[in-house]
């Protein structure tokens, strides 16, 4: 599935809640499903920086894709991070660089976007687009 | 007792929703609400007489310093100084710290010790590690038990004529301890060190008499006195005022300049230099007046009817642990649900309309001495009411429900 094909599913499912606690469930129960990084990567060197939890991301390229697993210690860090990379797991490297994320503004997360909020969901935005660049530069030298 | 529903007309932002819930501002201890009178104190100094003060001869720059020099009275009198040369105006307590900090360099050498306890606020360890590294000075602790209170024996007994400097705050931030200061400061005059007290935390719930204590240095915020952030006071006893030198150079602190020698101005002047936070300083004296009114010893009593019952409430809940269980506490309460981090618990209350702070405070240390990583913070001011002790109890139930 396409990055945005995979965001406008994530829209549809949080659209079925209507209020702000039944989307928290949802996200909760989201960070569960989350791809776990292997316990070894867990280092300073995949912390993203500006969480008040900590949030570790692990990106690798197999066939010509980038592969991200993370993990928090935070719930609800857990399930942003998780809605981040079903969206961006699995996909080409200049696809997650071309990709919007205005899917977090429809889904009622808008509050963590703020580039001071705490969670840093911006930083962890920044980093999955980091390992793509990278991923991307290397494929094409 | 005081009357809370009065009170609370006091304090427009208290009024207001958030996500769609009536505001629970429990983040006291960050930073306090302002009310009215304070409001009406800073419009009423931009409206009618905003000047610079101490040099102008015209009607408006007479009336704002005036209104800037009669604040300095109302912290004199509040804080029980001798005199106004011992009421430095600050930015606050930071800056307060720093301008001892940097003025001790001179007076310090290789060997000498300067003493600070285990719960101190960032703040007042980083300038003391920078005095250490300008002068070679060592830094040493005086450390902390689980319940949260300061163990003095080995303080006491590593105490010696090399310590110069003794650093403590009168109320911890992170667990709302109050230390042993009146203890501290003497044990530290036997050997013939200064004492620096952190009193941000403590002002606002309790009046810390200047003399009586007999401490030689005491700063404060006024942005967690109802007054405006930006603002504060340095306590100094005069003869180490005048024994310090100016901290920063400029405008206001000189008396006389050529290019050859300039001569300082005299206290409290020395230490302040350019134009000071005018507006600042003037609301924080109609904080105080306004704190006053209500009475500090009311405000203490009701306080701590307040911390007792939110105690009791939160404990009822399962899996919650209160850090911080000092005899002499503040009304504020760490506590963390077990298995769950603090960020999580406070971005589930703020959806529910109520403010906590989470995080390590700006306490890191008091945060690796219980091996955890932050903790929520609840902290109660005296226009808080049970009624909100009830909403914070329930949302964190319901935050305990929703993450395990």
């Amino acid at each position: 599935m396409q990055i945005e094909e995979i965001q406008e599913e994530i829209i549809s499912e949080f659209s079925m809640f209507d209020d702000w606690m039944q989307r928290y469930e949802y996200m909760i129960e989201l960070g569960k499903s989350l791809p776990k990084i292997e316990e070894h990567y867990k280092t300073d060197e995949h912390l993203i920086k500006g969480c008040q939890s900590k949030v570790w991301v692990h990106a690798a390229l197999e066939d010509g894709k980038v592969v991200f697993t993370a993990d928090s210690d935070a719930i609800i860090t857990k399930g942003i991070i998780a809605i981040l990379i079903r969206a961006f797991s699995n996909q080409k490297p200049a696809d997650i660089l071309a990709a919007k994320t205005d899917f977090i503004d429809e889904i009622g997360l808008k509050e963590h976007l703020s580039p001071t909020r705490a969670n840093g969901l911006v930083s962890m935005i920044k980093q999955l687009k980091m390992y793509a660049l990278a991923y991307e530069t290397q494929m094409e030298s | 007792m005081l009357d809370v529903t009065e009170i609370r007309k006091d304090f427009p932002i208290l009024h207001r929703q958030v996500n769609g819930q009536p505001l629970v501002y429990l983040d006291n201890a960050a930073t306090s609400q302002t009310p009215r009178q304070v409001i009406d104190t800073i419009v009423d100094y931009y409206s009618r007489y905003n000047a610079n003060i101490h040099r102008g001869v015209h009607t408006l720059s007479q009336e704002a310093t005036d209104a800037y020099e009669q604040a300095r009275i109302k912290i004199q009198k509040h804080f029980g100084a001798a005199n106004t040369r011992e009421i430095i105006m600050t930015s606050g307590t930071t800056e307060g710290i720093n301008l001892v900090a940097q003025g001790f360099t001179g007076f310090l050498e290789t060997g000498d010790e300067i003493w600070v306890s285990a719960m101190e606020h960032h703040s007042n360890i980083v300038p003391w590690q920078m005095l250490c590294e300008r002068t070679g000075a060592r830094l040493r602790v005086i450390p902390m038990n689980e319940e949260g209170v300061l163990v003095l024996e080995p303080f006491k007994e590593g105490l010696s004529d090399r310590t110069k400097l003794v650093f403590c705050n009168h109320v911890s931030n992170a667990l709302g301890t109050v230390n042993p200061i009146e203890e501290i400061i003497q044990t530290a005059h036997s050997a013939g060190a200064a004492v620096l007290i952190d009193g941000a935390q403590a002002a606002p719930h309790m009046r810390a008499d200047m003399q009586k204590l007999d401490v030689d240095f005491y700063t404060v915020s006024a942005h967690k006195l109802c007054g405006p952030t930006g603002a504060g006071a340095l306590y100094g006893k005069e003869e180490w005022l005048k024994k310090l030198p100016p901290y920063q150079g400029g405008g206001e602190m000189i008396s006389e300049v050529t290019f050859e020698k300039t001569t300082y101005a005299a206290l409290p002047h020395k230490f302040e230099a350019g134009t000071p936070n005018i507006c600042g300083g003037i609301a924080f004296g109609a904080a105080l007046d306004y704190l006053n009114g209500i009475g500090m010893d009311q405000i203490a009593a009701y306080e701590a009817e307040l911390l007792s019952y939110a105690t009791e409430s939160l404990l009822a809940i399962e899996g919650l642990k209160i850090y911080g269980q000092a005899a002499r506490k503040t009304s504020v309460i760490s506590f963390n649900l077990e298995g769950v981090h603090p960020y999580d618990v406070g971005t589930l209350l703020d959806k529910m309309g109520i403010a906590v702070r989470t995080g390590h405070h700006c306490a890191q240390p008091v945060m690796d001495f219980y091996k955890i990583p932050g903790t929520i913070r609840a902290s109660f001011s005296f226009y808080n009411t049970r009624e909100e002790v009830d909403r914070l109890a329930q949302g964190v139930e319901k935050a305990r429900q929703m993450l395990s």
